[in-house]
C-alpha cells in the first residue's frame, strides 16, 4: 500500500513530463546558424531570421538599429514598398520586422502550399539581402518615427520606463530606449542606416528559425535561400558587461496624470546566469505569478492600491533588469511604494515558505506544456534558445531545473543579487501642477 | 527571372484546400446550459471558457460598468472556496486563468494541462451560483477598478477621446457607455446592486461553456453534467431592445487634453450580422474594412501613409460580431504639418472613391487570400478558437456561423462592396471626434540618492 502511495505521488508530480519539442540545429553554407522544429497538424510555418543587431548596437546613434529595421520592407531589389506589401499579402503571408535591445528580427508566417510559400520566401530573401534605403522612404519613415517618439511623451508609463533604464544602465548600451530619442533620430541620414545594415546584416551574424509543417530537407532549402545573398561579414564584438551600482536612486518626474507610475528595481540577471532558476522561481512567488503573487496580494488584494502589481527579471545577453511595478492614485503613491518595498525586503530577508515554493513549482511544472502549445510560442522559445546559445535540450531540462530549486537557494540568490538598499525607484505622475 | 514572372501574377489561393474544419460538438443540458466542444490534439492542453450573456450593453443608467465590477468580484470567494482559493487552486494545478468583460459578454477562462479540466469545471460551477458578495471586499475592489479606469482611460488621451466619441455617436443605444463604467457609477455600486445583477444573469440557461483542446467530447459532456446539471434554470427576463434612434446629420466634437499629437476618429452607423436583413451586406462591410486596412498593402497604408504621406498612421475597422448596430470606424494621426481637418478630408476621399469606383479584382482577391490564410493561422491557438465560438453564440448569431465565414467572404463581389459603401457610409450617418492636444507641463525632475551605506 505504502509503496503504491509513493508511486502515486511521484506520478502526480511527473506526469506533465510531456516530451518537449525536438530542436534540430545546423549551419548554412554561409555559416548562419539554423534551428528547426517540425510541427504537424496545420499547413503553416513560422520563420524568423535574427541578427545580433538590436539597439545595444546603436552606439551614440540611439535608435539607429530600430529605424534600419523599419526601412527594410520599404524598398528592396526591384520592388518598392507597395509591391513588397502586395507580394506578401497576395499569398496570405504575414511579414514583420523589429528590434529589441539584443536582437533585430524579420518574421514570416505563411501557408505551406509550395507556390504560396515560395513566393513569400523570395520576397523575404530580397528584403534581407537587397534593401535600398531610398531617400524618400527614409525621410517618410524618419518623420513617422519622430512622431511616435513625440507620442511616447503622452504616456507616463513610457516615461517611467525610459527613466528606469537610464538610471540603471547609465553609459551601458542597454540604457537608451530601442526606438531612440528625438535628439539622435532627427540627425540620421539614409547613409547611417546603410552603414549599420552593411555591418550587422551579414551571414555570420544571422540565425534562421523554422517552426512548422515542413520537412527537414525543405527546411534546409529555406534556410539556404533566405541568407544566400548576404555578405559573409564578421561576428560583432561582444557587448560590454554591466557594472553594478552600489547606490539606489529615487527619481520623481512630474506629469499631469491621475495616477503615478512606479518602477523600482536593480540590475538583474543574464540568460546564462548561474542563479537563473533560483531567481526565476523566487520571483514567481514574489511578483511573477499574476493573481497569486505576494506583490499582487499585498498591493491589490489586501489594500486595493493598484490594478496591477508585479515583478519580473528580463534576462538578456548581458544582465537585464529586475523590475517591480505598479500604478496608483497620486496621493497614495508613498503608501504603495512602501508596501512594495516592504514586500521585497520581507522576501529577501526571510525567503519564501516551503509551502509557497511547492505551490510555485506545481504551477510552473504543471503548466509547462502551455509554454509552447502553439507554433507562435514555440517559435519564440526556439529563437531564444538559438540566439542566447542555450543548450538544445533547454526545454527538456527545464522542469528538472525548477525542481532542484530550494528555499535556501532562493534566499541565497536574492540576498546576493537583489539588495533592497540598492533599489532604484522611478515615480512619474503627481497630477496637474 | 522565372520567379519574377510568377511573383507579378496574383496567386489564387485554392479555398477547398483549407476548408476542412473540425467538427464542433454541441450538447444542451436539461437546465439550458449549452456546452460546445472542439477537439484539437496538437498539444496536451485544454482551454475552458464560460460565457455569460451579459455585458455593459445590458446595463441601465446609474450602474454602468456593473458587469465588469461583478467579473472582479467573481474572484472574491464562495462559501466552499473563500477569497483567493479559486486562483490558488488553479495556479497549483499549473493553470492560467483570467476573465474579460465586453459590451455583450462576460467570460471566464482557464487553460490547463488536459487531465485537469475537471478542476476548472468544479470551481467554475461553484461560482456560477454560490458567490459570496462581501461588503468589505467590494469596498477594496471598487478602488482597484477605479485604478483600472485611471490606467486604461483617464491617463490616456486617445482612450479618453474614444470614450467621448462613443458617448456622442450613440444617442440612446447602450453602446454609448464605456465597458468599465462612468466614474460616478463605479463609485456608488452597492452589494445589493451586484447581488441582483448576479442572480439575474448568472444562471445555466444564460451561459455557454466552450472547451477546446485535447479532449473527447463525450467525456467533457459527462463532466459538465456532473458539475453543472444540478443547478435549476431561472427565468431570464429579456432586456429591452434600446434601438438607436435615427441620426439626421453629422455629429462632431473636439476634445482638448494634455497630449503631444492630434488624432481623429470617425464612425459611420452600420448594421451587424446579428441585426441585418441581408447578411451579405455585413460580409461586404467586412471586405470593405479589408480593402482599407487589411495589411500594409491596403489603401490607407498605401495611399495616405506612403503615397500622400498625410498620415503617420491610419486604420479602419468593423466589428461584424457585435450584438447591436455598430460603427464602421476610421482613425488616423496626421503627419507633421497636416491638421486633423486635412486628415478628415483625406479619409473621406477614400470613402468617396469606394462609392464612385469598383475596387479592383486584384484588391478583392488579396483580401480573400488573407481571410483564408488567417482562418488557418487562427487554428494555432485553442484560445482564439474558443473565443470565436463563445462570442458568436453569446451575441446571438450562433456558433455555426464560424464555419461559414470564409465561404461567405469569398462570395462577395466588387459591386456588393460598392453598394454597402453607397448605402451606409454617408455623411448624415457620420460622427467625428478631434483630439486637440494641449501642452503637457514641463516636467520637473527630482533625484535623490539613497542606499550606499550598506555597500559590501
Amino acid at each position: 500500500m505504502r509503496i503504491s502511495f509513493v508511486g502515486l505521488i511521484l506520478f502526480i508530480f511527473s506526469f506533465s513530463a510531456f516530451s518537449a519539442a525536438k530542436i534540430e540545429h545546423w549551419k548554412t553554407k554561409q555559416n548562419s546558424a539554423v534551428f528547426y522544429v517540425e510541427t504537424q497538424g496545420l499547413p503553416m510555418v513560422d520563420i524568423r531570421v535574427v541578427f545580433d543587431a538590436g539597439s545595444a548596437r546603436d552606439g551614440y546613434q540611439q535608435g539607429l538599429a530600430s529605424l534600419t529595421s523599419a526601412l527594410l520592407n520599404t524598398g528592396a531589389g526591384d520592388l518598392n514598398a507597395d509591391q513588397i506589401a502586395q507580394q506578401f499579402e497576395n499569398v496570405g503571408a504575414q511579414f514583420g520586422a523589429g528590434v529589441s535591445r539584443d536582437m533585430a528580427w524579420l518574421s514570416l508566417r505563411s501557408l505551406t502550399d509550395k507556390k504560396l510559400l515560395n513566393s513569400a520566401l523570395q520576397t523575404m530573401q530580397t528584403i534581407i539581402a537587397e534593401p535600398k534605403f531610398n531617400e524618400n522612404d527614409f525621410q517618410r519613415e524618419k518623420s513617422r518615427r519622430l512622431a511616435s517618439l513625440k507620442h511616447r511623451e503622452e504616456s507616463p508609463a513610457a516615461i517611467a520606463n525610459m527613466a528606469f533604464f537610464n538610471t540603471l544602465y547609465k553609459d551601458h548600451p542597454y540604457a537608451h530606449p530601442s526606438s531612440g530619442i528625438v535628439e539622435t533620430v532627427s540627425g540620421f541620414t539614409a547613409e547611417n542606416l546603410k552603414d549599420f545594415y552593411k555591418q550587422f546584416y551579414v551571414a555570420s551574424n544571422a540565425m534562421v528559425v523554422i517552426v512548422g509543417d515542413v520537412g527537414q530537407k525543405q527546411a534546409k532549402e529555406i534556410a539556404e535561400l533566405l541568407v544566400a545573398n548576404l555578405a559573409a561579414g564578421d561576428v560583432p564584438v561582444a557587448l560590454p558587461e554591466v557594472s553594478f551600482s552600489r547606490t539606489g536612486v529615487d527619481q520623481h518626474i512630474e506629469f499631469p496624470s491621475a495616477q503615478t507610475h512606479v518602477l523600482a528595481g536593480v540590475i538583474g540577471k543574464h540568460r546564462k546566469d548561474k542563479d537563473y532558476f533560483d531567481l526565476y522561481v523566487g520571483n514567481h512567488i514574489l511578483g511573477g505569478s499574476g493573481l497569486v503573487s505576494q506583490l499582487f496580494a499585498e498591493v491589490r488584494e489586501k489594500r486595493g492600491l493598484a490594478y496591477s502589481a508585479y515583478s519580473y527579471f528580463s534576462p538578456m545577453l548581458r544582465k537585464g533588469p529586475f523590475t517591480m511595478g505598479l500604478q496608483t492614485r497620486n496621493d497614495q503613491t508613498a503608501e504603495a511604494v512602501k508596501v512594495m518595498k516592504n514586500t521585497l525586503k520581507q522576501f529577501v530577508d526571510k525567503g519564501p515558505t516551503e509551502k509557497a515554493l511547492i505551490a510555485a513549482k506545481k504551477n510552473i511544472t504543471g503548466g509547462f506544456v502551455m509554454r509552447f502549445d502553439t507554433n507562435r510560442k514555440l517559435t519564440s522559445y526556439v529563437s531564444m534558445i538559438g540566439f542566447y546559445k542555450l543548450p538544445l535540450d533547454y526545454l527538456d531540462k527545464f522542469q528538472e531545473k525548477i525542481e532542484s530549486v530550494t528555499v535556501e537557494s532562493i534566499k541565497d540568490a536574492f540576498k546576493r543579487r537583489v539588495k533592497p538598499e540598492f533599489i532604484h525607484t522611478i515615480t512619474v505622475g503627481g497630477g496637474a501642477s | 527571372m522565372i520567379f519574377r514572372v510568377i511573383l507579378i501574377a496574383l496567386i489564387m489561393v485554392p479555398i477547398s484546400a483549407y476548408s476542412s474544419s473540425v467538427k464542433v460538438h454541441e450538447r444542451i443540458l436539461n437546465n439550458g446550459l449549452k456546452v460546445l466542444v472542439k477537439e484539437d490534439t496538437r498539444s496536451p492542453v485544454v482551454v475552458s471558457q464560460i460565457w455569460y450573456k451579459v455585458g455593459s450593453s445590458y446595463e441601465p443608467g446609474g450602474i454602468t460598468g456593473i458587469s465588469h465590477m461583478l467579473e472582479h468580484m467573481m474572484f472574491k470567494g464562495t462559501d466552499a472556496y473563500p477569497a483567493g482559493e479559486f486562483s490558488r487552486i488553479i495556479a497549483e494545478n499549473g493553470g492560467r486563468e483570467n476573465a474579460f468583460t465586453g459590451r455583450d459578454y462576460t467570460a471566464y477562462f482557464q487553460t490547463m494541462e488536459k487531465s485537469r479540466l475537471e478542476i476548472s469545471f468544479k470551481l467554475e460551477a461553484d461560482r456560477m451560483r454560490n458567490l459570496h458578495l462581501d461588503p468589505a471586499e467590494l469596498k477594496k475592489e471598487l478602488e482597484v477598478v477605479t485604478e483600472e479606469r485611471r490606467m486604461r482611460t483617464d491617463d490616456k488621451p486617445r482612450s479618453k477621446t474614444q470614450e467621448y466619441f462613443m458617448a456622442m455617436a450613440f444617442a440612446n443605444s447602450p453602446y454609448k457607455n464605456p465597458v468599465i463604467g462612468w466614474p460616478s457609477d463605479i463609485a456608488n455600486y452597492q452589494v445589493d446592486d451586484l447581488q441582483a445583477w448576479y442572480e439575474r444573469w448568472y444562471t445555466p440557461n444564460n451561459a455557454t461553456l466552450v472547451v477546446v483542446g485535447d479532449v473527447k467530447p463525450e467525456a467533457v459532456f459527462s463532466l459538465a453534467e456532473k458539475y453543472f446539471a444540478g443547478f435549476k434554470p431561472s427565468k431570464v427576463k429579456a432586456i429591452k431592445p434600446q434601438a438607436e434612434i435615427e441620426q439626421h446629420g453629422i455629429r462632431k466634437t473636439t476634445i482638448k487634453l494634455p497630449a503631444k499629437l492630434p488624432y481623429v476618429l470617425m464612425g459611420y452607423k452600420v448594421p451587424v450580422l446579428n441585426t441585418i436583413e441581408n447578411e451579405s451586406e455585413a460580409y461586404a462591410l467586412e471586405v470593405l474594412a479589408g480593402i482599407l486596412d487589411g495589411g500594409n498593402s491596403a489603401r490607407l497604408a498605401t495611399k495616405l501613409v506612403r503615397g500622400k504621406q498625410i498620415a503617420v498612421s491610419a486604420g479602419a475597422g468593423y466589428s461584424l460580431m457585435s450584438r447591436l448596430p455598430e460603427l464602421f470606424m476610421l482613425d488616423a494621426t496626421p503627419a507633421e504639418g497636416q491638421t486633423v481637418f486635412d486628415m478628415e478630408y483625406a479619409l473621406k476621399e477614400e470613402i468617396y472613391n469606394l462609392k464612385s469606383e469598383l475596387i479592383s479584382e486584384q484588391e478583392l482577391q488579396r483580401v480573400k487570400a488573407q481571410v483564408l490564410a488567417n482562418s488557418v493561422y487562427e487554428k494555432d491557438s485553442n484560445f482564439y478558437q474558443a473565443m470565436q465560438l463563445g462570442m458568436l453564440e453569446t451575441v446571438g448569431i450562433g456558433w455555426q456561423k464560424v464555419d461559414e465565414y470564409v465561404e461567405k467572404v469569398n462570395q462577395i463581389t466588387a459591386l456588393q462592396v460598392q453598394n454597402v459603401a453607397r448605402k451606409y457610409l454617408t455623411e448624415d450617418q457620420l460622427s467625428i471626434a478631434y483630439l486637440d492636444p494641449q501642452p503637457i507641463a514641463e516636467s520637473k525632475q527630482r533625484r535623490k540618492v539613497t542606499g550606499g551605506r550598506h555597500a559590501n
